[in-house]
């Protein structure tokens, strides 16, 4: 395949930005895209330019890492990771942009890699079990349902990509943040901190300057892990019974 | 110096007991005067610094990824072991110790693994309490189910990512304590090297990757939790970033290598497709529970398949050699994965491999969902089946998968004692990162377990025992040798950026990954080793003449990161070689093909090679010295291992 990747360069945060265009040629469908971003790579160092810089680790789509507005879709046209992408999804002699998540609570820092460390502060606000180690009960001690399990679990399985923010145009992070309020209402050992945790990773979410949730549910039809809609709902649940009956006044 | 594993004495139930009880203790208001720096915020890394932070010691926590979540133990599929019995099945502490030393072809300590046996059971407890939400039967109890080498069901598993799930919990707990201020998150930011001052480890030299920036922290004690190594072989399973470099830099200060040719090369990895592949993607051996592995009985039939003229669904049950189950008949599929591998590659040896370039094998679902429904089979894998569909763009509910091993985890590491210290006081080893548990061969869902259990439940009271020991007098880092590690890094990243030679980091790296596959990889001659041996040192020399790194420290540079993780990987590939030399007999992950039975299976030598090889560095290009630790078994009879 011979392609033409229009692709986001900016120096550094600072830096204004610009599209700069790229032919590549050699490109397998069987690639992955990152692969093919590697083939590119190569092709600049070996001018002496400078090589395009983009972040990703496992290349298994299940860190999170890799962040790219392919075409106007985060992660591109399927429906998964940019790591998971093959360019079997591709034509050939088409021309593909690729730019980085742009929200205000994710700042560029360099070419496509994006600063998404809002998504730690959320969850360092409230998002787990104030448990220490050691001193806990059996793990049998407590049954929980196999239909509450599973679906905690659904919840569970978001991967702080960040596709959901990009996606939205408000630049929202309900989906992220409602999948972690979601996942440890559903669960007794959730209980006890519920009300305090929903406030304070919604408000923490509000202070990165995320925006708010319009309902086009554009962040789960572009979340990569399936991550459902019913989340925020259950959140928005979450966040009224608690600020109604809240002990912080 | 002689290895002091540092084993307490007594029965071995008893040991860890006792040693906790010997063990002195930090008081409560003294805690707070300590410093720890933790490296690596995977399951060993961020269930350490958490843990230790709610004792109240003072934690520096540190990696190179943009958040804590992403360290590749989120990788992990299948599950974790736990010796609960809740199945009633016969499980017990001491038969998950005894699985655990057989499957590493009896070359692991046995004090350590029994104490890993025995904490396994706390670490259920722990996640479950975090919210981890395991897989559960209809009943509201926990699920499991069984992994190779075990004849029980003592795997406790989230689908197909209870990695993922495990390490979110570690990460929450981690977060609770940024939130509390007890621990300070480096993100972003590489270990470059350890400060050692008097032979203790006071510290280390990190880089900053946005900035570039070279910074010093001080600390009481350093814990390295920094992963396994992997990509040496450039292709592997492993994350694109995971690296040696912390654990190497800290051997290039005094602390010993054990066991680096012990490497697992994993059974269930889809093929390679191609030159441009940039990793490869493991497919849970979970699925060797329900999936049957074969290839045609003959070579005409495996050429027919390879040329494409049949499909593998057209080829009947009589032309199918189902070779696991013909071979090991009581373990069948689920064979431990150093035999899986080594099956494997006989039979695509033999000319019967199933795709073009002749390296793959079956793992066929056909009869499973036939028994079963597809729905069942859904439920259990319906990630890794969506993931390898994604990948292959063919439908493993359809037509059988294609497998074929590659590299995954490494058994070697740093040498550790009881107390996971290296052999430079201060300074730790957790996690895949240290060579302790898993012998010559590591079990399936033994990974996750053993990062846990050193970052939950070791490390809080060995680190204490030694931080009580050197007393709570400030740290900074205004002694000299501070100064003097950073300029040496600041000198090493000039001399990468000034070389401006004509190849490319992965030009190297590539090269490297093709002489430690061929040479190092499933199966090793001391011909082909001794011929590695030469061809590294040459490509070594050529990249320190010719590399290519564009680009500035000042700024965020992927190519400088590679250049200084490849150069690393380019002196380890070589003690490798050395251990794997040194090593003149077969076990578990290591094997050579001059010590083999007349089966084909490896052949131990016990009464020359029951030790563990702790390799010394002594400088630059020079032969590393090599230290002997006996192992002793006292409990488990070593045995020809047998899966039949």
């Amino acid at each position: 395949m011979k392609l033409t990747l229009k692709v986001w360069r900016q120096k550094n945060n600072a830096d204004q930005g610009k599209f700069v265009s790229y032919p590549v040629e050699g490109i397998s469908k069987d690639m992955s895209f990152l692969e093919m971003m590697d083939v590119l790579n190569e092709q600049l160092t070996e001018k002496g330019e400078d090589p395009v810089h983009f972040d990703h680790d496992c290349r298994e789509g299940i860190c999170g890492m890799c962040s790219m507005y392919i075409n106007g879709k985060p992660h591109g046209p399927q429906q998964t990771t940019t790591c998971q992408l093959h360019m079997r999804s591709f034509n050939d002699g088409e021309t593909i942009t690729i730019e980085p998540w742009r929200a205000k609570a994710f700042p560029v820092v360099k070419d496509l890699v994006v600063d998404r460390s809002s998504f730690d502060r959320i969850i360092q606000a409230g998002g787990y079990v104030s448990v220490n180690t050691g001193g806990v009960p059996d793990a049998n001690e407590i049954p929980i349902p196999k239909k509450i399990a599973d679906e905690a679990f659904d919840a569970a399985t978001c991967i702080g990509c960040g596709a959901c923010v990009a996606a939205c145009k408000n630049a929202s992070a309900m989906l992220f943040t409602s999948a972690k309020i979601s996942q440890l209402s559903m669960l007794p050992q959730g209980q006890v901190e519920r009300k305090e945790r929903a406030e304070k990773m919604i408000a923490q979410m509000d202070a990165e300057g995320f925006g708010a949730c319009t309902n086009t549910g554009a962040c789960a039809a572009e979340c990569p892990k399936g991550i459902s809609l019913t989340n925020i709902a259950r959140m928005n649940r979450e966040y009224f019974s608690a600020v109604v009956s809240s002990e912080n006044v | 110096m002689i290895l002091d594993s540092k084993i307490p004495a007594g029965p071995l139930a008893e040991k860890w007991t006792k040693h906790k009880f010997n063990s002195k203790l930090v008081n409560p208001a003294n805690k707070r005067k300590y410093e720890v720096i933790v490296v690596g915020t995977g399951l060993a890394g961020a269930s350490a610094a958490a843990s230790l932070a709610e004792l109240g010691y003072n934690v520096k926590a540190f990696c190179f990824q943009d958040s804590p979540r992403r360290a590749h133990s989120i990788a992990a599929q299948g599950g974790i072991n736990a010796a609960k019995n809740y199945q009633n099945d016969g499980d017990s502490v001491f038969r998950l110790f005894y699985d655990t030393v057989k499957g590493g072809d009896y070359r692991a300590r046995e004090a350590n693994v029994y104490r890993l046996a025995e904490v396994s059971v706390n670490i259920i407890d722990q996640c479950v309490a975090q919210g981890v939400p395991f897989a559960r039967e209809y009943g509201g109890l926990l699920a499991n189910r069984s992994f190779g080498g075990a004849q029980v069901s003592r795997t406790f598993y989230a689908r197909g990512q209870t990695g993922q799930q495990l390490l979110l919990g570690a990460y929450s707990a981690l977060s609770r304590q940024v939130a509390n201020g007890k621990v300070k998150l480096y993100p972003r930011t590489e270990m470059m090297d350890v400060v050692v001052i008097d032979g203790q480890a006071k510290g280390i030299v990190t880089r900053n990757l946005i900035t570039g920036a070279i910074e010093t922290h001080a600390a009481h004690a350093v814990l390295l939790c920094t992963g396994g190594y992997g990509n040496v072989f450039f292709l592997s399973t492993n994350a694109m970033g995971s690296n040696v470099t912390a654990a190497w830099r800290a051997h290039k200060r005094g602390a010993y290598f054990a066991n680096p040719c012990y490497t697992q090369i994993h059974p269930t990895c889809i093929p390679v497709s191609g030159d441009h592949q940039s990793k490869l993607t493991l497919m849970s051996e979970s699925l060797r529970n329900d999936g049957r592995v074969w290839v045609p009985a003959s070579k005409e039939m495996a050429e027919k398949l390879r040329k494409g003229e049949i499909k593998a669904n057209d080829i009947p049950e009589n032309e199918r050699d189902y070779y696991l189950e013909r071979k090991y008949p009581s373990f069948g599929n689920l064979v431990p994965r150093d035999v899986a591998s080594r099956n494997a590659k006989y039979v695509c040896d033999e000319g019967r491999g199933v795709n073009e370039t002749g390296e793959a094998v079956f793992l066929d679902f056909r009869d499973a969902i036939k028994r079963d429904t597809e729905e069942v089979i859904r439920a259990k894998y319906g990630n890794l089946f969506d993931m390898y569909q994604q990948i292959t763009g063919e439908n493993p509910y359809k037509v059988p998968m294609m497998i074929y091993p590659a590299v995954h985890y490494t058994m070697g590491g740093l040498w550790v004692d009881y107390n996971l210290m290296t052999t430079v006081p201060g300074l730790y080893a957790l996690g895949e990162a240290n060579f302790s548990d898993h012998g010559a061969n590591r079990l399936g869902a033994s990974a996750l377990m053993q990062g846990l259990a050193d970052g939950y439940f070791v490390i809080p009271y060995t680190v204490g025992d030694y931080l009580a020991q050197i007393g709570p007098k400030p740290v900074d880092t205004n002694h000299p040798e501070f100064e003097k590690t950073a300029k040496e890094v600041k000198e090493r990243i000039q001399k990468l950026l000034s070389i401006k030679g004509s190849k490319t980091v992965d030009y190297f790296h590539k090269k490297l990954g093709k002489i430690m596959w061929n040479e190092c990889g499933m199966a090793r001659t001391a011909e082909g080793l001794s011929k590695a041996k030469a061809e590294i040192k040459a490509l070594r020399a050529e990249f320190w003449k010719d590399v290519k790194v564009l680009g500035d420290n000042e700024e965020l540079n992927q190519s400088l990161e590679k250049a200084h993780r490849v150069a690393d990987f380019l002196e380890l590939g070589e003690l490798m070689i050395d251990d794997a030399l040194n090593r003149n007999e077969s076990c578990g992950g290591h094997f050579r093909e001059e010590y083999q039975t007349p089966e084909g299976e490896a052949l131990r030598d016990d009464e020359n090679f029951a030790y563990v090889a702790a390799w010394k560095y002594t400088g630059d290009n020079q032969e590393e010295e090599l230290y002997k630790e006996p192992l002793e078994f006292e409990n488990v009879k070593l045995t020809q291992r047998s899966y039949k």
